[in-house]
């Protein structure tokens, strides 16, 4: 896997205007990716839902009703009330916006670390690879979820603590695919000539080496999104995440609501369909976005590429003039 | 190869330790004292029973005292006794691992029987519909939770025809069909959620495989689609395939954490869950060696064996 999205990396180097490519690439996402479309959609739906949980949820996330408690679905409660006689529908649209805020901000920062560690253990190599990444080898051989489960009753269950303990856990972890394309692009010749020419190393990092490996960093953060989702409501679930009485997706299926569950099965069936959807559409995005970045995944030899030849040609082609017309 | 295989040995020595000494810090700062827990149980907690407790915990020497005590006792296999249960740790390990470890092999017997046939067909008939239902399908068995999942099938069987699954743990010897009932389904759950992993490499594998030149060769020569599929392709991309087991293990076992929490199986991941809820410190460190030593050893036989099928790989450790 690290070899793959470290091989991307050269090709990276298209450095066109920033405004078309970025309408350049939602037109291919359309035209190319039907589903990677539908999952872009489902994102930014959710991203909107966190956004604007105040104004699209009918009742409070917390607002407590004694005299409805465990209703079934019905016209007031869309999904039913749960055994406070707290809205269904309501909890689950809070629940975009814990999902959100997690999402992004753990995978911020993993990204963040993974680009540190893996730039500067690939590049010194040396000692100091060697015992960075013994480190890195103890932290990947325990298993995510008991590390994460430990740490965070650590540091106390919370909001901001799950999502630091999420990131900096997954920015150790992932930091190898950074380290191996850096590697695989560390003896280039234009590297040695920058070398040559006096850089630092600090300017070699920034302005030579990042660069060039935007692809498998781009493929990282767009992965660890819907991952960190999950973990999230994985650990909230356990009893180790988002506390209650805060709406997690996956707190929403642990504690009252599983002692509830044959009564009113709406209590879980709702934030995990919610959960699934998210984590589906995000993964989608991001597949066709590591699809469009790498040109490898097109076409192909022998008998299989051959239905599509005149479209690779036409592909290759642009690729080309891409690379050699940066305008 | 001999030399790899000893450097992939000697790798293991610095990460062993680092591990250990991660977990010992870990476990350590857990706030909510142990003893305060077992010390506000009685009527009586005066700072004289507190101390008695802490000394008879071995809790009162500062903390690399009891990192070493830790490390002299787990050389000579002795991983510490519960703080709650007092029953020695290895000896709980033991008591819960074949739940934990039948639960494993149902999930990836389950995974590779999904994922095999699928991720193979989805990449010999790339970008047809089949394709995309079969990519479709392996980003749901990601994306679905287990623990979702897991509690639809607890719940809705329960409501439309009164099924529950059992909850009391039957062992195998006294009632083999009795105990694969109870573990068939966490199994298959578990094993979707892998599944979804392991079409996705498969398929890329496969890809990577089919678009060489041996494999055009093979064309050329005018064989059968089967045999250029299956003898030539197909024996090269599951070499790769070795490394999944590896590769999947982490995921495995966080996922038995979860499944086991569902369905009320008495395994590891339960006793860490548990533990962790009461901070048990020596049955936590004692579990997460147990999970570290576990994973190592996986990803070196996986590292070794790959070594000799793949002769390319050994450079890796020069």
């Amino acid at each position: 896997m690290g070899d793959d999205v470290a091989s991307v990396a050269s090709y990276d180097a298209s450095g066109r205007k920033k405004g078309s490519a970025v309408t350049g690439f939602l037109r291919r996402l359309a035209r190319e990716k039907p589903l990677g479309l539908a999952g872009a959609i489902v994102t930014l739906v959710l991203v909107l839902v966190g956004i604007c949980a105040n104004f699209l949820a009918p009742y409070g996330m917390n607002a407590t009703s004694l005299l409805n408690t465990l209703q079934a679905p019905s016209a007031q409660h869309l999904m039913g009330t749960d055994n406070l006689g707290r809205d269904v529908l309501s909890r689950v649209i809070y629940g975009a916006r814990i999902s959100m805020i997690v999402g992004l901000s753990a995978s911020i920062i993993a990204t963040t670390l993974c680009i540190l560690i893996g730039m500067l253990s690939g590049y010194l190599g040396g000692k100091f690879d060697m015992i960075v990444q013994r480190f890195v080898d103890a932290w990947m051989c325990f298993p995510d979820i008991v590390l994460l489960m430990v740490i965070v009753s650590m540091m106390g269950a919370g909001l901001w603590q799950v999502i630091v303990v999420i990131g900096i856990s997954w920015g150790i972890s992932g930091s190898r695919v950074v380290r191996g394309a850096v590697i695989a692009i560390r003896e280039n010749a234009y590297l040695e000539s920058a070398r040559a020419t006096g850089c630092s190393k600090k300017r070699i990092l920034c302005r030579h080496i990042l660069p060039n490996i935007m692809a498998p960093i781009i493929i990282i953060f767009t992965t660890r999104v819907p991952n960190v989702i999950l973990m999230e409501a994985s650990l909230s679930f356990l009893g180790f995440g988002v506390p209650p009485p805060a709406a997690s997706w996956g707190g929403m299926l642990s504690g009252d609501a599983r002692a509830f569950m044959f009564q009113a099965p709406w209590m879980v069936f709702w934030p995990g369909l919610a959960l699934s959807v998210a984590v589906y559409g995000i993964n989608m995005f991001g597949d066709a976005v590591r699809d469009l970045i790498d040109p490898r995944m097109k076409g192909g030899g022998g008998r299989y590429g051959a239905r599509k030849s005149k479209k690779l040609k036409r592909l290759l082609e642009k690729m080309e003039d891409a690379v050699w017309n940066p305008d | 190869m001999k030399v790899y295989v000893v450097r992939r040995l000697l790798l293991v020595i610095p990460t062993i330790f680092i591990a250990s000494f991660v977990i010992f810090f870990l476990v350590h700062l857990i706030p909510g004292n142990v003893v305060d827990m077992m010390v506000s149980g009685q009527q009586t907690a005066t700072e004289e029973a507190r101390h008695t407790v802490e000394h008879d915990l071995g809790l009162d020497v500062p903390l690399y005292v009891q990192y070493v005590r830790w490390i002299g006792n787990i050389s000579h296999g002795d991983l510490g006794k519960s703080l709650w249960t007092k029953t020695a740790v290895t000896q709980e390990i033991v008591a819960r691992l074949p739940v934990t470890l039948e639960l494993g092999i149902i999930a990836l017997l389950v995974s590779l029987l999904i994922a095999l046939p699928i991720g193979i067909y989805s990449a010999i008939r790339q970008d047809t519909l089949g394709d995309y239902l079969a990519r479709t399908f392996a980003i749901l068995c990601i994306a679905v939770p287990g623990f979702w999942l897991g509690t639809l099938v607890i719940v809705f069987p329960a409501i439309w025809w009164g099924y529950t699954p059992p909850i009391v743990l039957i062992p195998f010897a006294d009632n083999p069909l009795g105990n694969l009932r109870m573990f068939i389904l966490p199994g298959i759950i578990l094993g979707m959620q892998l599944s979804g992993q392991t079409m996705r490499m498969t398929r890329t594998m496969m890809l990577e495989v089919l678009r060489q030149d041996y494999i055009r060769t093979a064309w050329a020569k005018g064989l059968k689609e089967r045999v250029v599929i299956v003898r030539h392709a197909l024996k090269n991309a599951l070499i790769p395939v070795v490394t999944l087991i590896g590769i999947l293990m982490p995921t495995l076992i966080g996922g038995t954490v979860i499944i086991e929490q569902i369905f009320g199986l008495p395994g590891l991941g339960r006793l860490i869950v548990d533990s962790t809820f009461r901070r048990d410190y020596t049955l936590i460190s004692g579990v997460m060696l147990f999970y570290a030593f576990v994973l190592m050893f996986v990803n070196l036989v996986v590292d070794v064996t790959y070594g000799f099928l793949d002769p390319r790989t050994r450079n890796r450790y020069r």
